[in-house]
């Protein structure tokens, strides 16, 4: 590999940077009563304390799974704190109220919060640790009945929703990680959009984490109901910490009849550093219900940080003539692993599916995509069309691709195609002969690449996308 | 003191290059004016295309003696791109395909990058649009290609298009041509042809790369150099290029050969 691609890889991560708010964090170590403590500082029902001791035993019972394709060393999971959260934490009607120190936060991290809301008119539920700060535009959107607001204020006020839907669409016990934060979770996103709604604006949500050792166990709840539609962006950054951090979350949508929900993520948690100290372990389950007729799920997702991501975003396509995406790309340098995909489990009648994934390794990483298409014997005329991509840059990472097919209706139809290519040095020189640098030229031949996810993502997102991959790959590629 | 000739585009001195550590280009010396266009000729293996390959700065290959003066500036100083930016331009003998990026877009980065090198206009992409179609046109060229992916599942002849719609879009003042000629039928190489022709002009200078006379018919050079094992042995006119194709390159060589002795005998 030249030097040029080394360069264009050996960026530092710029989110590196820890702020200085103060946390209350929990000592570290998990039992009964954990969970029991933080249900009790979350003012939690009973009812949900006991979906939290359930998942605990279940999860008990469980244990990590190793059919992945990623190597690391065993997590201690008592060696983590699971929970923490700001010390301040009023309850906040503008944004006027926040934290200077936590603006700054956003600042830096090229997220102006007024700029971006101004700009873009998005609703930014701003999560800072676990515990939402500032919940904006709320008011806008409850004028046409939509509920947008934490996880913790939505069991407090909309718990009737939250106890009808949490759990149905990944059971507590649906794998280890799942069933820890089942068990766990401290905060994340509920959003709900009453029947015949279409959003008006595109909700958004900033992850960040903040605490060193504090794992991150997100909770998010997508509920649209019949004839609802709504656009869902999750942007993460992370600070640079050595030691690893542990970011279980778990995200479940409902879509009811002729529903529509579009799902887009920006990942860039820390990726460690070019020898692989440090970074993001992301264990994320994220699973959507496409339970009405005509319902459509569609997830487009950037995953670009995290030292190893381990991710299905899946859709259960239950609905006649429901409709499951999923839209990937995949970014991996130094020795970040990733091992990424989707499930389409087709039910209803004449549902369809799409999987579009390209995969991008550099340094010495390994990208794979895994994805489950299934068509089950009441899946009629069900079809599904996969593509997934793979491009390398350099000689020392690697890509595979895992695709597992089961059909067990004669009706339908499966698609799959696959394709590997490398940036090579001819490529470049090629450019370079037209009087393009290296870096315009990667930036060019990547975003040629993955246009066929980026055309799926939100304007504003798009662009950030495009920064984003640039920027992962400068000094990876000559 | 000795000043550069000011209609010198390129004056190669003693020229030595190695790829993988052999070397294939021995002691080369080829200077080139303004207004005119250089054939070199030779055997496959003499070291033509490495010759062009070491111009445009490809990395594979090592310079270990001798100076290129380009417009009186070191050459080895120039990475790749700066020295396409100052208007060395190579038509690759296999055009490497590019898959997922549109020619149009290409073609415009290009563009700019080399328009704002020299401090004129970079164009939006209508603006753009507008000048390419019209140099398209000049090598018959159907407008499809602006859609497609660079070089991507290009016949021969349509990948040599490109790259002479290249050309034309970066108005070189040196343009290589490494085998230009390679793999075009009759009809190609005549569009090829009739295009390089209209973008000759006083004030560039061409080299051509080329194993056969044909390309010779349509483009004329005013020099004709024969190539062999890394350094030029032999440079006449335009009607070299026909002896070579009546009678190979044999006699040439031996003609160096005993010339060489002679030399030596003279010496001694």
């Amino acid at each position: 590999m030249s030097e040029v691609i080394q360069n264009i890889v050996n960026q530092p991560y710029k989110h590196g940077f820890v702020s200085d708010i103060e946390s209350d964090v929990s000592p570290k170590g998990l039992n009964e009563n954990t969970i029991r403590m933080i249900s009790a500082k979350k003012n939690e029902p009973e009812w949900l304390l006991e979906f939290r001791l359930k998942s605990y035993a279940a999860w008990l019972n469980m244990t990590e799974p190793t059919w992945a394709n990623v190597h690391y060393p065993k997590i201690n999971l008592q060696e983590i704190s699971y929970y923490a959260s700001p010390k301040q934490k009023p309850k906040l009607n503008s944004m006027d109220d926040v934290d200077p120190e936590l603006l700054r936060t956003f600042e830096k991290l090229g997220v102006p919060l007024h700029e971006r809301m101004a700009l873009a008119g998005v609703a930014v539920d701003v999560i800072f640790d676990s515990v939402s700060v500032a919940t904006t535009y709320k008011h806008k959107l409850a004028e046409v009945g939509i509920i947008f607001c934490s996880m913790s204020e939505a069991v407090l006020e909309h718990p009737e929703l939250v106890q009808k839907y949490l759990g149905t669409v990944i059971p507590s016990g649906d794998n280890f990680y799942a069933a820890l934060n089942s068990a766990v979770f401290t905060d994340g996103s509920f959003c709900f959009i009453p029947k015949g709604v279409k959003c008006p604006m595109d909700l958004s949500t900033y992850f960040r984490i903040n605490t060193e050792e504090t794992g991150q166990f997100e909770r998010t709840l997508i509920i649209a109901e019949e004839g609802a539609s709504v656009s869902y962006l999750e942007g993460c950054t992370a600070p640079a910490f050595s030691s690893n951090q542990l970011h279980a979350a778990v995200v479940e949508l409902v879509a009811l009849d002729n529903a529509d929900i579009k799902y887009s993520t920006v990942q860039n948690w820390y990726a460690g550093d070019e020898n692989g100290v440090g970074g993001v372990f992301n264990f994320v389950t994220k699973r959507g219900l496409a339970k009405g007729v005509n319902s459509r799920i569609s997830w487009t997702q950037v995953e670009t940080g995290s030292a190893i991501t381990w991710k299905y975003p899946s859709v259960v396509l239950r609905g006649d003539n429901s409709v499951g995406e999923f839209y990937s790309v995949a970014v991996t340098n130094h020795l970040q692993q990733a091992d990424t995909g989707t499930k389409m489990i087709h039910i209803g009648k004449n549902t369809r599916s799409t999987i579009v994934s390209k995969g991008i390794s550099a340094g010495r990483s390994s990208n794979s995509y895994r994805g489950l298409v299934r068509m089950t014997p009441t899946a009629a005329n069900a079809r599904n069309y996969s593509q997934c991509d793979s491009m390398l840059i350099g000689d020392q990472s690697g890509a595979n691709t895992f695709p597992y097919i089961q059909v067990r209706n004669n009706t339908a139809q499966v698609e799959h195609e696959a394709s590997t290519s490398k940036i090579g040095e001819d490529q470049l020189f090629y450019f370079a002969q037209r009087g393009v640098s290296a870096e315009a030229a990667v930036s060019m031949i990547i975003n040629g690449f993955c246009k066929d996810v980026f055309q799926q993502l939100p304007m504003e997102f798009a662009v950030e996308a495009t920064n984003l991959l640039s920027f992962k790959l400068e000094g990876s590629v000559g | 003191m000795i000043y550069p000739d000011s209609n010198n585009i390129l004056e190669v001195r003693g020229l030595r290059a190695t790829v993988n550590g052999i070397e294939i280009i021995q002691g080369l010396d080829l200077t080139v004016k303004s207004g005119e266009v250089h054939a070199i000729m030779g055997p496959n293996g003499s070291g033509k295309s490495t010759f062009a390959k070491v111009l445009a700065g490809h990395t594979a290959y090592e310079v270990t003696g001798g100076s290129v003066l380009f417009e009186g500036n070191n050459l080895f100083e120039l990475a790749p791109e700066e020295r396409a930016r100052a208007g060395i331009f190579l038509a690759f003998q296999y055009p490497i395909e590019i898959p997922g990026v549109a020619n149009s877009q290409f073609l415009r980065l290009s563009y700019n990058t080399v328009q704002a090198q020299r401090g004129r206009e970079e164009l939006d992409p209508l603006e753009f649009d507008d000048h390419v179609r019209d140099k398209m046109k000049l090598l018959e060229m159907s407008p499809d290609f602006l859609d497609r992916s660079v070089n991507e599942g290009f016949s021969g002849g349509e990948k040599k298009r490109n790259e002479i719609l290249q050309m034309a879009l970066l108005e070189p003042r040196l343009a290589v041509l490494d085998e230009t000629d390679s793999g075009l039928d009759i009809d190609a190489l005549r569009v090829v042809s009739q295009g390089v022709n209209q973008l000759a002009n006083q004030n560039s200078a061409m080299v051509l790369v080329t194993h056969y006379q044909r390309l010779l018919n349509y483009i004329v050079p005013d020099f004709v150099h024969v190539m062999e094992a890394g350094s030029i042995i032999k440079t006449g006119g335009k009607d070299l290029a026909l002896e070579l194709e009546a009678r190979g390159y044999d006699w040439v060589s031996a003609e160096f050969q005993a010339s060489q002795t002679h030399a030596l005998q003279e010496q001694v």
